[in-house]
């Protein structure tokens, strides 16, 4: 079968079973994405699909042999981080890292969401989507965090979506005063 | 997972064909398909690939209404804007379901099509009928907090699990297909789910390889508020226990027009032509509310851990009437 993914060709003779996510850890060295549940529930396998965000792990990847596809490597490396990375790392969001990638592919394609006006479950107006908290939480709500990192998720993400940059304690304050 | 063998197809009808074999499977956005593969619950011989066929498009209706292309995934139906003008119960229902990776994947005839999420259906160690017709049923006495007070029989407990269709239903939608013939056929969305009774397995009226290529939406009524009320265990990202898709009309104090369906109560999405007579043509008030609670729930059995679904129906229908009316 062959791949387009981050821009650089494959070509891999696979199980018709694999899918893109088995594929790209187990075939083609790309292991930035993660298997968590490995049934699309919880996020950490996330990958950009022409652009969107999808779980790879219930894409079977015989279907996907003309798209294109991004995994984290296709974001950002150590020495070139995509803003999203690097928002993650300055905000601390995640304790042990492994729905890290899922979470940042699944910001980057939700953000792209939010571009095109798309509204959530949360939105009073569904012809305009205002990025707030709340919307964060639901739109990100496909990305589980078993450490529970999410408020400094939403805080990484607000930040690249916005440019606020909110302290904790100034947060936490507010939390307290809600 | 099994080993199938896979088969792209070049056209509608083509794929009609290829999948009136035994044992075969259409496959679009996949999403609930490769879960189940996976567990083995499906086992399909041959995948029949209708990702690529031209069914992605929503258009307009001589008649005011659209029809919405099979595989319009659920993120772009919920998106465009003439559903969300004059649809908007279907837009809120669709962003109530899922995630948004699943969103952007699952497509909606796939969605019309998604299994039961009842426990033991996805449990291969466990009795199903819906499974394997004939086995029993582990539901009845076991866990079944989301399973299914309207509509069960002693076969099968189950709920079916879309919110999409359960806003369809609300606005009459009808169902647009292709047979391995060639014939077309348009099934109202009413007469497209099958009760359980002795076969839960066969849930739909669709026959061998007869494929859905869209679904058809009347023009809406007018002046009628929307509402998508879903209850459930966590804010987002979960299935409903209880849905309520309303398109209500009111003038002055008078309900003129009901349309309601209901989510999470039933093996399809639930309506009820009495629950709309108890409130059309009476006074908005919660008398009437009630009227309409009750003949919704008249025939509605628990089983022990899904008796709470029951008052929760209830309630949940009496606010939703209060919001949709403006009370």
């Amino acid at each position: 079968m062959h791949f387009t993914i981050n821009g650089q060709a494959y070509d891999a003779e696979v199980d018709i079973r694999t899918t893109l996510l088995d594929l790209a850890r187990e075939h083609l060295g790309l292991t930035g994405s993660k298997k968590g549940c490995d049934h699309g529930q919880c996020g950490a396998c996330t990958m950009l699909v022409d652009g969107r965000r999808v779980n790879s792990c219930l894409c079977l990847a015989v279907m996907h042999q003309d798209a294109e596809i991004t995994t984290i490597e296709g974001l950002g490396q150590v020495e070139k981080l995509h803003p999203m990375q690097a928002a993650f790392v300055k905000h601390d969001g995640y304790q042990c890292g492994y729905c890290t990638p899922g979470q940042i592919c699944s910001a980057v394609g939700m953000l792209d969401e939010v571009a095109r006006g798309w509204a959530s479950y949360v939105s009073d107006d569904l012809s305009s989507a205002e990025l707030t908290d709340e919307e964060i939480s639901e739109r990100m709500s496909g990305n589980l965090c078993r450490c529970a990192a999410y408020p400094n998720i939403v805080d990484a993400i607000r930040e690249v979506a916005t440019g606020e940059d909110r302290e904790p304690v100034a947060r936490a304050a507010e939390e307290v005063a809600a | 997972m099994k080993l199938f063998s896979y088969t792209r197809a070049e056209s509608a009808e083509a794929a009609a064909r290829a999948g009136a074999g035994g044992a075969t499977r259409f496959i679009a956005g996949g999403t609930n398909l490769v879960d189940l593969m996976k567990l083995q619950v499906e086992t399909p011989e041959t995948l029949v690939d209708i990702s690529r066929l031209p069914l992605d498009r929503i258009e307009e209706r001589e008649d005011g209404g659209l029809t919405i292309g099979a595989l319009v995934p659920n993120s772009d139906l919920a998106a465009d804007a003439r559903v969300t003008d004059r649809y908007e119960v279907l837009a809120r229902a669709l962003l109530a379901g899922a995630s948004g990776q699943l969103r952007n994947k699952a497509t909606t005839g796939g969605n019309l099509l998604q299994r039961t999420r009842c426990y033991y259906f996805y449990d291969v160690a466990t009795p199903c009928n819906k499974r394997v017709p004939g086995s029993g049923c582990a539901a009845r006495e076991g866990y079944n907090r989301i399973l299914a007070v309207l509509g069960t029989s002693e076969k099968c407990i189950a709920t079916h699990p879309s919110d999409m269709a359960v806003a369809m239903r609300a606005l009459d939608a009808t169902v647009v297909t292709l047979k391995p013939d060639g014939d077309r056929r348009r099934i109202a969305l009413g007469d497209f789910y099958r009760l359980p009774g002795d076969t839960p397995e066969v849930e739909t009226v669709l026959e061998p390889g007869e494929l859905i290529t869209a679904v058809e939406l009347p023009a809406p009524v007018a002046g009628a508020r929307h509402l998508y009320r879903k209850v459930r265990d966590r804010a987002s990202y979960a299935f409903a226990l209880v849905s309520v898709a309303g398109v209500v009309a009111t003038e002055g104090d008078t309900v003129t027009s009901a349309a309601l369906a209901f989510g999470g109560l039933g093996p399809m999405p639930w309506r009820n032509p009495e629950v709309e007579a108890a409130i059309v043509g009476r006074p908005a008030s919660d008398e009437t509310f009630a009227a309409a609670a009750d003949a919704l729930l008249a025939d509605a059995r628990g089983f022990g851990s899904n008796d709470f679904k029951i008052p929760l129906a209830r309630r949940t229908l009496i606010a939703s009437l209060r919001e949709l009316t403006g009370k």
